[in-house]
């Protein structure tokens, strides 16, 4: 703990919580850029089409419009299309089949909700009312919408010139050792799951504000972006836009990611273009409904898996086929999200000898799929565990007992699919989580609740995951197009305040808290002498951004290097002025000291002796600053044991969770209460896929559920308080012993949900969400 | 253009809207107040509450036309970063948010419902009261809390509450 209690470890209140519960947020729709126009895109209403003709005409003349922009206009401007920064091979060594992507669809669209033009007025309204006179004629081609039949070889094609429309043909694992290890089983159980396709939904929508500036040919882009230097990348490298010094990418604060703001979508693109080609900046807000058409969607796969056991009930093997929608384009991440970020889960928290996963890949004429908190953890979490759980059940064994079995004990473990898992403690999770819940005292809660006419149930998940993806050489050899390190920057004042650039993003993570404590516990600054900056490319120079629970593993890891040049310099310094060897200063609580001496230098002198260069070491460079690009050795892999009870009404198959007990072990942790705030986040993101979210499209690929009427999000009532509990086992493999906590609630409940309901009904056959529809019929099945 | 009058956070203001104009925008766009906010086109996500008349009123569902006369109370209008609403002092405290944008809202409604149901209010009355108001990033435990203390604080010997409406 460091000194005045605000170092690692505190409960530190959040220093960013003033200007949002004052409504002082800067968020990108707040912002407001003289002479802005608005945009206001035309959006396709058919799944999939060709586009025949797009009259302009009445729309051009309509009050307040300043411009009408098509496909057409964006091809003869030779603007770049989208990407998918993540070559994933097919088995054969084929590369994967990417579609073009453009900004603005030109001849073809190939969803509902896909941009067919945009139209900019002074107004939103004038915006939205002339968009209605955009006459679009289409004439309408069948949709593939089901993600089961699409690569039947008589379904037609998304993309004409791919093939069933397959992306790839991917897969992991030794096939024939697998087979054999089932050849010889005593048992299997096999499963057919279907992981529900769910909608991200940040509160707030996505938005963008591009303006040009004609006299430097710089453009600037204020964004909702949970990775703005990646963003500029891809619109300077790929779309074209500009140089990567003549864009200039800010993102202010924003309202929640989830994943679906790591992408680099279409509108973006398209203010930037309009905002030269018009001479005006160009703001764009996405309303809800469009949020549920466009933005990145999650999950949605069909998969068979099966879990062999020899007959002491060792695991020998798991198997798994997986069907990945991904959509009609690939967005910016898709392609890693149901290989990679996947499979390479699937030996969970046990010794597992073989395993073998297959995954194809598929277009259809639905919104594009990528990484959604998570991002095909919770997939390979959920197959495992309900795997696992099913198993306990036809062995007639104890869930807990038949985990404890399995679980990995020795570190560093090599799973059969690339992870190298450094360290974990699963006996001392699982304890923490059957001791929280009581579970001894399951049964008797049981008979009391069957006296009230209620089925009560209790379900488990062990879950491991993977954080941090890294090595950037390891992440480039399976196909990443980035390098997933993270940079920092330590500016020390003269008068010894603090800041730190920072290439990870906070939208809602409390990186201006967190980041802070890590400083204040080195160097000994108080917290309100240091600021944290981040989101704008003009300030910070190059950095990776924040996804994937990376940013203390990573980003803060990068801020400790730093510190640790920063303290050498200092060290060296003190030195010099207090007359006295470097190896005999000591640097404790802000004040470094010569040992044996009653010497001492404050930090904040220290640091104005830097910047007046009055009396340096011979060779020292005035100033403090220091910055560290700092790549990780391996993924880190917080785990943990997540308990839901729950009792199911008989009659109407609601389902009521009574409690949900977690235990993590995340490795060190900085503030307990922001990662206490992470776990209950992720943890109602879960049990709303698991009982309440689910996107729906008709076969015509029409969405059902676009928006809060229709699609189920998860509300306070829907909820119980959660009972959270943390271990601690270091990582090993960065310099501050962190795993990661932003994705664990929402990558571990999901199974323990519907394997507490599928207890409490008896019936094992059960698909997310569990609505009262589907437990009241599979009660009655 | 119909012009509208109405006292917002204690101040007399008017405009000239378009009819259509939703007392949001109005709050947004004309008096630039931004702290309530837009998350959804349905009246379900609760961003954008504000108090109408003493009210809690969902300020996208209706015309800034109908408030024409009345008091609005946005979340500019009940602290300030240097003398906190007890409310916005209890979100803080229990850690009831974490990117913030339904966070206006959510203090706007969670105040209504401390007066409604006193500062004895619990967790269950504050779970469906909040039936109205969307967040995703939460899990709503902090935020249930937040408001039963903030409910509690409003109950207590603090005139702040009051005083700012």
């Amino acid at each position: 703990m460091g000194i005045q209690g605000e170092g690692i470890g505190a409960r530190v209140l959040r220093k960013e919580d003033k200007r949002f519960i004052t409504g002082r947020g800067r968020y990108t729709d707040d912002i407001k850029i003289a002479h802005q126009t608005y945009a206001w895109f035309v959006r396709s209403p058919h799944a999939h089409a060709k586009i025949v003709s797009i009259d302009t005409s009445a729309a051009l003349s309509a009050p307040g419009v300043v411009g009408v922009l098509t496909g057409a206009d964006l091809a003869d401007d030779k603007i770049g299309g989208l990407i998918c920064g993540w070559t994933v091979n097919s088995t054969n060594g084929t590369p994967m089949q990417a579609a073009a992507h453009p900004a603005i669809a030109h001849d073809c669209v190939k969803h509902v909700g896909d941009q067919v033009a945009v139209v900019i007025a002074e107004t939103r309204e004038q915006a939205r009312d002339a968009a209605e006179l955009v006459a679009v004629e289409y004439a309408t081609l069948p949709a593939i919408v089901d993600l089961k039949t699409a690569r039947d070889p008589a379904t037609p094609l998304v993309h004409p010139a791919i093939a069933r429309n397959t992306v790839f043909e991917w897969s992991i694992g030794d096939k024939a050792a697998t087979d054999a290890a089932f050849a010889n089983a005593a048992k299997v159980v096999k499963l057919d799951i279907i992981n529900n396709r769910v909608v991200p939904n940040a509160m707030e929508p996505r938005a963008a504000i591009a303006i040009y500036d004609s006299s430097e040919e710089k453009f600037e882009l204020y964004t909702t972006s949970q990775n703005p230097h990646v963003a500029r990348l891809v619109l300077s490298a790929f779309v074209g836009i500009a140089p990567e010094n003549k864009l200039r990418v800010i993102a202010p604060d924003v309202g929640g990611g989830f994943g679906s703001k790591i992408y680099i979508y279409p509108e973006e693109t398209v203010c930037l273009w309009a905002s030269k080609r018009l001479g005006r900046p160009v703001k764009w807000v996405a309303d809800r409904t469009e949020s549920f058409l466009t933005d990145a969607h999650g999950r949605d796969h069909v998969t068979t898996a099966e879990m062999a056991f020899d007959a002491a009930h060792k695991v020998l093997s798991v198997r798994v086929h997986t069907l990945a929608n991904m959509g009609a384009y690939l967005s910016t991440f898709a392609s890693c999200v149901p290989t990679y970020l996947y499979a390479t889960l699937l030996s969970g928290q046990y010794d597992i000898p073989a395993i073998y996963a297959a995954v194809d890949a598929v277009y259809t004429n639905t919104a594009p799929v990528d990484a959604y908190r998570g991002a095909g953890r919770p997939e390979a979490t959920y197959l495992i565990e309900r795997l696992m759980e099913t198993a306990a059940r036809e062995l007639g064994v104890d869930p807990a007992e038949l985990r404890r079995k399995n679980f990995i004990r020795k570190f560093p473990h090599q799973t059969p699919v690339i992870m190298n898992y450094d360290s974990g403690d699963f006996d001392k999770t699982l304890d923490a989580a059957l001791k929280a819940s009581d579970y001894a005292g399951f049964p008797k809660r049981r008979e009391e609740a069957k006296a009230r006419g209620k089925l009560r149930g209790i379900g488990f998940s062990c879950y491991i995951e993977a954080c941090g993806i890294a090595p950037s050489a390891a992440v480039g050899s399976l196909g990443a197009g980035v390098g997933l390190w993270e940079s920092a920057e330590i500016r020390v004042n003269p008068v010894g305040t603090v800041e730190v650039l920072t290439g990870s993003h906070s939208h809602g993570q409390g990186h201006e808290t967190t980041f802070a404590q890590l400083v204040h516990e080195r160097l000994g600054v108080p917290l309100d002498n240091i600021s944290i900056v981040h989101g704008d490319t003009d300030k910070v120079q190059f950095g990776m951004g924040t996804y994937g629970s990376r940013s203390g593993a990573v980003g803060m890891s990068a801020i400790s290097k730093g510190l640790d040049k920063i303290e050498a310099k200092a060290k060296t310094l003190a030195g010099h002025l207090l007359d006295a060897p470097v190896g005999d200063i000591e640097f404790t609580k802000g004040v470094f000291n010569a040992k044996n001496t009653n010497k001492s230098i404050a930090f904040g002198s220290l640091a104005l002796a830097a910047y007046t260069g009055h009396s340096l070491p011979p060779g020292m460079e005035p100033g403090l600053k220091e910055g560290c690009f700092y790549d990780p050795l391996n993924f880190t892999f917080p785990s943990g044991c997540y308990i839901c009870e729950v009792e199911v009404c008989p009659k109407t198959g609601t389902t009521k969770i009574v409690s949900f007990t977690v235990a993590d072990d995340f490795g060190r942790v900085i503030n307990p209460m922001i990662v206490e705030g992470q776990v209950h986040g992720g943890l109602a993101q879960g049990i709303g896929q698991a009982m309440l979210e689910g996107c729906v499209y008709d076969h015509t690929g029409q969405l059902l559920t676009g928006s809060f009427m229709d699609y189920c999000m998860p509300r306070a009532d829907d909820l119980p308080m959660f009972n959270v509990q943390t271990t601690e086992t270091l990582c090993t493999t960065n310099p501050l012993g962190m795993k990661g906590c932003g994705e664990a609630g929402a990558i571990g409940s999901p199974p323990a949900v519907i394997n507490a309901i599928t207890h409490a009904i008896g019936n094992n056959n059960l698909q997310m969400p569990a609505t009262p529809e589907k437990v009241w019929r599979a009660l009655r099945a | 253009m119909p012009k509208v009058s109405m006292t917002v956070n204690g101040r007399s203001v008017s405009g000239d809207v378009e009819a259509r104009t939703l007392l949001v925008q109005f709050l947004r766009e004309t008096l630039s107040l931004t702290g309530t906010h837009v998350g959804c086109d349905t009246s379900q996500c609760g961003c954008c509450v504000v108090h109408l008349d003493g009210r809690a009123v969902k300020s996208c569902s209706m015309l800034a036309a109908q408030a024409d006369g009345s008091s609005v109370t946005t979340i500019e209008g009940i602290g300030s970063p240097e003398k906190l609403h007890p409310m916005q002092a209890a979100f803080r405290e229990h850690h009831g948010l974490q990117c913030g944008y339904c966070t206006p809202g959510m203090i706007m409604a969670g105040i209504d419902i401390a007066k409604r149901h006193g500062g004895k209010v619990d967790e269950h009355t504050i779970r469906v009261e909040l039936e109205g108001n969307i967040c995703r990033c939460t899990g709503y435990h902090n935020i249930v809390k937040a408001i039963a203390a903030g409910a509690s604080a409003m109950a207590g010997a603090k005139p702040l509450a009051d005083a700012a409406e």
